[in-house]
């Protein structure tokens, strides 16, 4: 009975004959080759950045990073490119600073962002178009324009300087995306599902909290993402409202002046450029696992 | 368990679409009344605004004598399955059953209790780890019922919930909830466009039409003493036959003549067609009410083509065409007919209802139910 089986199956009914197979390795060529182009632009330069922190100041003066693959064992590996520009240049204290700002500017937007997506998309309220209309104009207001403004008002009340002030303005800038972005995918969770919860007894802080934010993970991960990200490497809104005084100076803040005041040290500017890059990569590695696809896979018939 | 009461119920949308007009319904304590008809009459409106997912326009909406208009659905203690099931994506069946439970703070024991027992009843024990996605359709929805039985609420609704399987599972879950309703002994307010579902589950149909209640009452009574035209062709499969006939009256008798076939109206009949003498109504006869005969029997049957032979082995559906008219019957299955047949048909006339043409109200209701 079994051999019948397995006969059947060598039946190469559905086996493409090799030259398709070649075909189709083939036409997937270019597509490779233009991916892997990209992939050498972004990652040699940052390899050489990698490289070049661990190498003393003489090595890189005299010697390319490259060379260091040539002998490996011989090169003069140095973490003092690091404990110098931890310490002597205030990176650690402003690696400490930029997450302080960070973190709160991330979290307090998306989550009122997420109430705000939840109000507009499932609550009946009067209103609620033109609030929506409005966060969508905002949207095209470039925030450039807002700094003046923003700073007076800031100058009025002495949150200028202080990290609530640049919490307060980076929520600002942030929320019109954010509520945007939070409000497409929130809409899209079935009616069914929230009825359902209505039903069964929850109310809407019960719906938004054990639904609505459960199955929202994959647009909050990705908008947290991309508003750590860009906050992170915000030089403008930091300069503009916490300043350059080193005891609250940012990463990028902090780097750009080294860029002025150091900028022959090659050593310590790689070694700081790469102290910069880590935590955007720990967040993105991090949160990238919550893109899942299928997010209501099972839920509703579609 | 409660008893539902809509009195004059009514929904308007905005730009003054009317979705239901002053509906009337009583719910008594147990029982199970199907909301029935086409897509588009308002039944699933009704339903939302029972479970308070719709605002109610107009009337007032009493669950066990309180009127619940402005209660929102979590105090209305009703339980509801949709059509696409609504499962909670993210949480295993478990969750998903229990999370009406753990929002009102049922105690851990309780309702573990609860949920297995269930899960038995349903029979789906093994799958209760398991997330939606990992369920067949039929699974499915019986997740979405076990999410309502669980909560022992004082109304289950159900919109429209097996229409999303495939027939055969149709037919299982049909039975399933039947049996659900007998065991639970609850209030159930069940809508679906299937006619059959609702002659099958129902206790009481409520028969909807452009958000006008057509009719209410037991299936039998919609089936034998239809309300007007649209119930008498809506309930029934094969459904209803219908003819636009003359009614004459010839020495004391009453006729019906369709021009190319004249019939004589027994006298009971008759008499409730005299009012009609000289004018048009619609003739209905059930599919099963004509007899086959090989021979004319004067004044007495129809003489028509055969058109379609559907043999289902138990029986033969016969599509019939006459001068006028189209219509079908039910023969027994060792009838040998062949396309193109003139076959004769002899109606009961004692199962006939009439029509009046302009209001398609049933003639003679009140004299045919003395």
């Amino acid at each position: 009975m079994s051999d019948t089986t397995m006969e059947t199956r060598q039946v190469p009914i559905n086996k493409p004959p090799a030259s398709v197979k070649v075909q189709r390795v083939l036409k997937g060529v270019p597509m490779r080759l233009i991916l892997l182009a990209i992939i050498l632009i972004w990652v040699v330069p940052i390899l050489g950045l990698l490289v070049s922190s661990f190498r003393t100041p003489e090595a890189i003066n005299n010697t390319g990073w490259w060379t260091v693959f040539g002998n490996l064992a011989a090169t003069d590996w140095t973490l003092s490119n690091y404990i110098s520009v931890l310490y002597a240049d205030f990176m650690g204290l402003a690696f400490l600073n930029s997450m302080l700002v960070t973190i709160p500017s991330t979290v307090i937007p998306i989550t009122i962002a997420a109430f705000a997506a939840y109000a507009i998309a499932w609550m009946d309220f009067p209103g609620r178009e033109a609030i929506f209309v409005i966060i969508v104009g905002l949207l095209v207001v470039p925030l450039q324009m807002a700094l003046i403004p923003v700073l007076k008002v800031y100058t009025a009340n002495q949150l200028n300087g202080t990290y609530l002030g640049i919490w307060l303005a980076h929520t600002g800038f942030g929320l019109p995306l954010a509520t945007y972005l939070l409000y497409g995918y929130i809409s899209g969770i079935p009616k069914e599902i929230i009825e359902s919860a209505h039903a069964d007894g929850a109310t809407p802080w019960m719906s938004f909290t054990r639904l609505v934010l459960p199955l929202s993970k994959p647009a909050i991960a990705s908008f947290a993402i991309f508003q750590f990200l860009w906050v992170w490497n915000d030089l403008l809104v930091a300069l503009v409202f916490l300043g350059t005084k080193k005891e609250n100076a940012l990463v990028t803040t902090r780097l750009a002046e080294m860029v002025g005041s150091r900028g022959q040290d090659w050593h310590v500017l790689t070694s700081g450029a790469f102290l910069t890059m880590i935590m955007p990569l720990i967040i993105f590695f991090s949160l990238q696992r919550y893109f899942v696809r299928g997010m209501m896979a099972g839920s509703v018939k579609g | 368990m409660a008893t539902v009461s809509l009195k004059n119920i009514g929904k308007v949308y905005e730009g003054n679409v009317r979705a239901v007009d002053n509906a009337n319904i009583e719910i008594e304590d147990r029982e199970f009344v199907v909301f029935v008809g086409p897509s588009g009459c308002g039944k699933s409106t009704t339903l939302r605004m029972i479970a308070g997912l719709e605002d109610i326009t107009e009337g007032d909406l009493y669950i066990d004598d309180k009127r619940v208009n402005d209660i929102p659905p979590k105090d209305r203690d009703i339980a509801m399955v949709f059509q696409n099931y609504a499962l909670y994506p993210h949480m295993t069946v478990y969750d998903n059953m229990a999370f009406g439970l753990k929002i009102r703070k049922f105690d851990k024991e309780d309702i573990k209790k609860r949920v297995d027992q269930a899960a038995k009843i349903l029979d789906i024990e093994e799958l209760l780890d398991r997330k939606p996605k990992a369920l067949s359709g039929g699974q499915r929805q019986r997740v979405a019922v076990g999410r309502a039985i669980v909560r022992q609420p004082k109304v289950f609704l159900f919109d429209e919930p097996l229409s999303n399987l495939d027939a055969k599972l149709r037919v299982q879950m049909r039975a399933e909830i039947s049996s659900l309703h007998n065991r639970l002994q609850a209030t159930m307010v069940y809508v679906t466009h299937d006619q059959v579902e609702a002659m099958t589950m129902a206790d009481k149909i409520v028969v909807l039409k452009d958000g006008l209640i057509q009719q209410i009452g037991s299936p039998l009574e919609l089936y034998n003493d239809p309300a007007n035209r649209f119930v008498a062709g809506f309930i029934g499969s094969p459904p209803m036959n219908f003819m636009t006939v003359d009614v004459t009256e010839e020495k004391g008798k009453v006729y019906i003549d369709e021009g190319d076939f004249k019939l004589e109206i027994p006298k009971e009949q008759g008499d409730i067609l005299k009012d009609y003498v000289g004018k048009q109504v619609v003739f209905g006869m059930r599919p099963e009410d004509l007899d086959y005969h090989e021979e004319e029997m004067k004044d007495q049957t129809i003489k028509c083509n055969v058109g379609v032979i559907e043999p289902l082995g138990a029986e033969i559906h016969v599509y019939v065409n006459t001068a006028k008219h189209q219509a079908i019957a039910r023969v027994g299955p060792n009838v040998k007919l062949q396309v193109g047949d003139t076959i004769y048909l002899l109606p009961h006339f004692e199962k006939a209802v009439f029509f009046d043409l302009e209001t398609e109200l049933a003639i003679g209701r009140e004299q045919r139910r003395q």
